[in-house]
């Protein structure tokens, strides 16, 4: 497999199907583990980091679950193809950088990838549709307990699973969900429940954009704390408190709907039409119009899309995809008329 | 528009600077978004946060604290204060005075109860004391459960049991 194998072909996590799809788009468990008795990636030397590559390498090749995957040198691929990669949230912005002893193991359907020589030697990550952080624990047990019959981890009876950095020692597990919340954003309910949820042990963060400000009404929860609590506890936690928000913008999804009718299809129509004739188009505006068609599609407000069309959209018009589509390097402005060009094309 | 930076290309990023509830809007080029992004990155990370945090609860004086140097990988603690992740895994120990207070700080606790590794190095436990931690686990979830039903016998019961299987293990000597 090939980042250009990757581009022709669905990812599992973007079927748009799965628990409570509509409000939740992903859910991703990820562990941080290292291998005793060599020091971690920032801080070992170059004989160490290549043994690392090679230990996680043979011992993926004997695991069921990652038999088909592809390992990739980091080092061979092109910098467009580093940053596709990150695109697809298969791996970090940071293993992008620096990347001489990195590696990256990704299944054929893009459930699984493993950084190695990330900031701890292994972090493994496993990708859902929809809110099933259930799943996504079951898949990463099984490929941990594989790992840990082959690698020797770098464990402590009372710390638990040694990390570089100390916020992820313990269980070493970073469950995360990806939210779609536009009505609770419209009603202006959200700043309140940011608010409640980073009281309760739990990070909120928009996607994109930054500071304050979440482009496309998307945020991402995820655990604070990883020691303390068994893994079931801490994917039971968010569960909890983001079933409570999936309710509160379901409703309130509701409710616009019966009061502001004619409002919310004007919105989506207008998000719609532009898409579907614009020739220049930023990534900003690409994801605040995605959103509106999100919610469209969820209202049944637009009848001529699916959720798996738009979730593949906020991918395919990033800009390592619109260079790849395109076959060359694009600057700016050439990548705001691809953009556009794709989102007609598929629009049609 | 032209960029604010160099105010010779045009401007394509668009940034957004909240300091001190402050706004600042911010136009430039591809170029200088990204000398500006990698300047972000330095100014700020969580190594910083972390180095605020990496003082707690120590009553040696912090200079000597900065020498304290891990044996197995060279590293210092003023190392781990400078960029806020660990040299390898003996720094836990290497360090523990001032680990244990921090990670009480950050995550509410310095206890692991979860998921216990098939094989690990000599800093893990050994065989039955691996047992004995998977029935900890399994008693302190007992444990939780017991007390949110209000079956405060039981509770009581499975405490002694938990801290029973506890001190079992630290007479053992090996467990950390």
């Amino acid at each position: 497999m090939t980042p250009d194998d990757l581009l022709r072909k669905d990812s599992e996590w973007l079927r748009g199907t799965g628990p409570n799809a509509d409000i939740v788009m992903s859910s991703r468990a990820r562990l941080a583990r290292n291998i005793d008795k060599i020091p971690f990636s920032n801080w070992a030397n170059k004989v160490q980091l290549e043994d690392i590559l090679v230990q996680v390498k043979e011992a993926s090749d004997e695991i069921d679950f990652l038999k088909g995957s592809t390992f990739f040198r980091l080092k061979d691929l092109s910098e467009v193809d580093r940053l596709l990669l990150v695109e697809r949230h298969l791996m970090s912005p940071e293993h992008a950088k620096d990347v001489e002893y990195k590696g990256l193991i990704v299944d054929p359907k893009e459930i699984v990838s493993i950084m190695v020589n990330e900031e701890d030697h292994l972090r493994i990550q496993v990708l859902q549709s929809g809110m099933n952080l259930v799943e996504c624990w079951r898949i990463i047990d099984e490929i941990d307990t594989a790992f840990s019959k082959v690698l020797p981890y770098a464990f402590s009876a009372k710390w638990g699973y040694l990390t570089a950095c100390p916020t992820n020692a313990g269980t070493g597990l970073r469950c995360s969900l990806m939210l779609h919340l536009p009505a609770l954003v419209f009603s202006g309910q959200i700043s309140k429940i940011l608010q409640a949820i980073s009281k309760l042990g739990l990070n909120i963060r928009g996607l994109y954009g930054e500071g304050t400000e979440a482009t496309g009404n998307i945020f991402q929860v995820s655990n604070q704390s990883s020691m303390g609590m068994t893994e079931e506890d801490l994917n039971d936690n968010i569960d909890r408190v983001v079933n409570q928000t999936v309710s509160r913008e379901d409703a309130t999804r509701k409710s616009l709907l019966a009061k502001s009718r004619e409002a919310l299809v004007d919105r989506v129509s207008r998000a719609y039409g532009t898409l579907k004739s614009a020739h220049i188009i930023s990534s900003t505006e690409t994801v605040m119009l995605l959103s509106a068609i999100r919610l469209g599609v969820d209202l049944g407000i637009v009848k001529n899309m699916d959720r798996k069309m738009v979730n593949e959209l906020f991918i395919l018009t990033q800009p390592a995809h619109l260079q790849k589509i395109q076959g060359r390097v694009l600057t700016s402005n050439e990548r705001d008329v691809k953009r556009a060009d794709i989102i007609r094309e598929r629009l049609k | 528009m032209q960029c604010d930076s160099c105010g010779k290309k045009e401007a394509t990023v668009h940034l957004t600077e909240i300091v001190n509830e402050k706004v600042t809007k911010l136009h430039l080029c591809e170029d200088c978004a990204k000398a500006k992004g990698a300047e972000m990155e330095e100014h700020f990370g969580l190594s910083d946060l972390l180095a605020g945090l990496a003082d707690l609860g120590s009553s040696v004086s912090p200079e000597a604290v900065s020498a304290v140097k891990c044996q197995s990988c060279g590293f210092t603690y003023q190392d781990f204060k400078k960029v806020g992740r660990f040299g390898c895994s003996e720094c836990y120990e290497a360090f523990r005075k001032q680990i244990d207070p921090l990670l009480k700080r950050i995550h509410g606790t310095n206890r692991h109860i979860g998921k216990v590794p098939l094989s690990t190095g000599p800093a893990g436990p050994v065989p039955e004391e691996k047992k004995n931690l998977q029935d900890i686990k399994s008693l302190k979830s007992l444990l939780e459960k017991a007390i949110q039903s209000e079956n405060f016998e039981e509770a009581a019961r499975l405490r002694d049991s938990i801290r029973d299987m506890e001190n079992k293990n630290k007479s053992g000597g090996a467990a950390k």
